[in-house]
């Protein structure tokens, strides 16, 4: 609660030690300038992140679904091959269960294309293992290899791995959106310390004739960081309001859109946003006061 | 060492009801400024060594020398600006050289200070000015503070209340900053040429304002290198007279 009077304390401010420090002009303005600019960034960079977190989950759900092994094998050895495949998956790692299908449900998968009158027994049907991967996943190619070996009639399919590079790559787009908001926050806190920098050099006087009626450093640092903050705060949510409508023109996510069109926020998302002044603010309090106490430190 | 008889005389006035902090300092001890085997060069040379001098409560104190000899160091080691390059300074009983920056703020509150150059915020008007050592220090409820006010009308700037620093005129500038470095009821004044670019009327006036403040109980010194100011002071005031010679620190005689 401290923390939050001292915020609050911190934003309506003094206002006579407001006034001491005289307006600073253009760095204030290119503060809130660039606030606004990087918070429009920051914008984008969450919602890149977000989205693709999003299609990593996804995609990664999708893998963890079944794998099949198809048995073709003439009437007779159709029962024993089946079973020594059972045995082969179920001695797997990496498989959590194997499951024969039934002939009800194999002629289930058919029926779309065939209609449900298919006289499956006068046909001659490859069985269909179903296979349950554990969340670790089994090696594919070894356990071609022993399927091979023991069951000449067994072909693994385990078609969801194509997504498997999908995957890493929209893991690696997260990462990268998160290091893209890294990146800007550092940006905009070194442009701050320019900006500040500048305003104190300007100020110099006016920090001398401070210190020598008294003032302590403390006093004449918040004057700035107060100002400086404040500008940040302003630009940032600026840049962030205009960033939101500029997402919300894009057009909404889709099934069959896939990634371009899922790039929007979706539902609570939306509240990270309101971080992105905070932490613009944070960012303009940090730079400014260490601007202010390197400065004031060479002073007398 | 130079002893100053320290002479404290009951207040006549109230423009200043101060005392409080002074009360503190005469129970903390008598020592206000205390400067011991005190040498200050910069990187041009030295200016003065050896010199040992302590400032006692209500005295008077001239601070006379050619130019560049080393007065306005002299005042600057007094209010901690400047750190002696050896010996030790001491403000308020604390070595300047133990004090921390918020400690030398907290010390220049107590100390009134008026520079060569007075220096002004431009941007704000003469009673911001004045009222900066209260506002920095945390006082609020400034336009209507009577002390303010009282000691406006005490250098006759009331009338310039609202003018901006580079309007005023070199002696209006001088008494506000004589006004300023009061605001604060301070223990000390500290006047470095505090009539520097004023005619001998305005001079006058100047320091008779000083000499009242004086009898008021305050500590003061001033620089100056106007000896006919010293001459009139004499009259009406006990003071000491130092004199920056030869890189030591002196006590002028009767040759004044
Ligand atoms: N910050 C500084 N760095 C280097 N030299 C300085 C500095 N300040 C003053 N000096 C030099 O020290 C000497 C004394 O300066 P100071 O201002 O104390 O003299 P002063 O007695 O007040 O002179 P005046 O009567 O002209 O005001 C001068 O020669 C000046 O050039
Ligand atoms: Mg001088």
């Amino acid at each position: 609660m401290s923390v939050l009077r001292s915020v609050i304390d911190f934003a309506i401010g003094d206002a006579q030690a407001e006034k001491a420090v005289p307006p600073t002009g253009f760095t204030v303005r290119l503060t809130v300038f660039s606030a606004a600019a990087m918070a429009f960034l920051v914008v984008f960079a969450l919602a890149l992140s977000l989205a693709a977190g999003r299609l990593a989950d996804r995609w990664s759900d999708e893998l963890a679904r079944s794998a099949t092994v198809r048995i073709s094998a003439p009437a007779a050895q159709m029962a024993a091959q089946t079973e020594a495949a059972l045995n082969v998956l179920r001695t797997t790692e990496g498989v959590e269960s194997a499951r024969a299908l039934s002939l009800e449900e194999q002629r289930a998968l058919l029926a779309p294309w065939f209609g449900p009158e298919l006289p499956l027994d006068a046909l001659q049907l490859p069985q269909m293992i179903e296979v349950i991967e554990t969340a670790s996943g089994f090696d594919g190619d070894g356990l071609r290899l022993r399927l091979a070996g023991e069951v000449p009639g067994a072909v693994l399919d385990n078609h969801a791995r194509w997504r498997g590079p999908l995957v890493s790559a929209a893991s690696s787009l997260r990462l990268l959106g998160w290091v893209s908001i890294v990146l800007i926050a550092l940006a905009t806190g070194a442009m701050i310390t320019l900006a500040a920098n500048a305003a104190l050099a300007a100020n110099a006087q006016v920090i001398a004739v401070m210190r020598l009626v008294g003032a302590r450093d403390s006093y004449i640092a918040q004057a700035f960081m107060r100002r400086f903050t404040l500008r940040a705060l302003a630009g940032a949510a600026g840049g962030t309001l205009f960033g939101a409508f500029a997402l919300l023109l894009l057009p909404s996510a889709s099934e069959e859109g896939g990634f371009l069109t899922g790039l929007g926020l979706q539902g609570a998302h939306w509240f990270l946003l309101i971080l992105i002044p905070i932490l613009a603010a944070v960012v303009a309090f940090l730079a400014t006061r260490l601007a202010a106490h390197n400065t004031l430190r060479s002073l007398t | 060492m130079i002893e100053t008889n320290g002479k404290l005389r009951h207040n006549r006035l109230i423009i200043l009801r101060s005392d409080l902090s002074a009360k503190a300092v005469r129970q903390k001890g008598r020592k206000l400024i205390e400067f011991e085997r005190v040498a200050h060069s910069y990187s041009g040379g030295e200016l003065f060594n050896e010199v040992s001098l302590r400032l006692a409560p209500g005295s008077f104190h001239f601070l006379t020398g050619p130019s560049g000899s080393g007065k306005t160091t002299f005042l600057k080691l007094c209010y901690g600006a400047l750190v002696p390059s050896s010996g030790v300074v001491r403000i308020f009983d604390d070595d300047v050289r133990q004090m921390s920056r918020d400690d030398i703020a907290l010390a220049r509150r107590r100390v009134g200070v008026v520079h060569q150059d007075c220096q002004f915020l431009d941007h704000l008007t003469l009673r911001e000015n004045l009222a900066l050592p209260l506002t920095v220090s945390g006082h609020e409820a400034l336009d209507d503070d009577a002390n303010l006010k009282e000691l406006m009308g005490w250098v006759g700037l009331t009338s310039r209340a609202d003018a901006l620093p580079p309007e005023l005129s070199g002696g209006e500038r001088q008494r506000a900053a004589l006004a300023r470095a009061l605001i604060m009821s301070p223990d000390v004044i500290l006047a470095d040429e505090p009539t520097g670019n004023v005619d001998w009327e305005m001079s006058q006036r100047l320091l008779t304002l000083l000499i009242e403040l004086n009898r008021m109980g305050k500590t003061i010194m001033i620089a100056t290198h106007d000896l006919g100011l010293i001459r009139a002071a004499k009259n009406h005031v006990q003071a000491r007279v130092l004199r920056i010679s030869g890189r030591r620190l002196q006590l002028a005689g009767a040759d004044l």
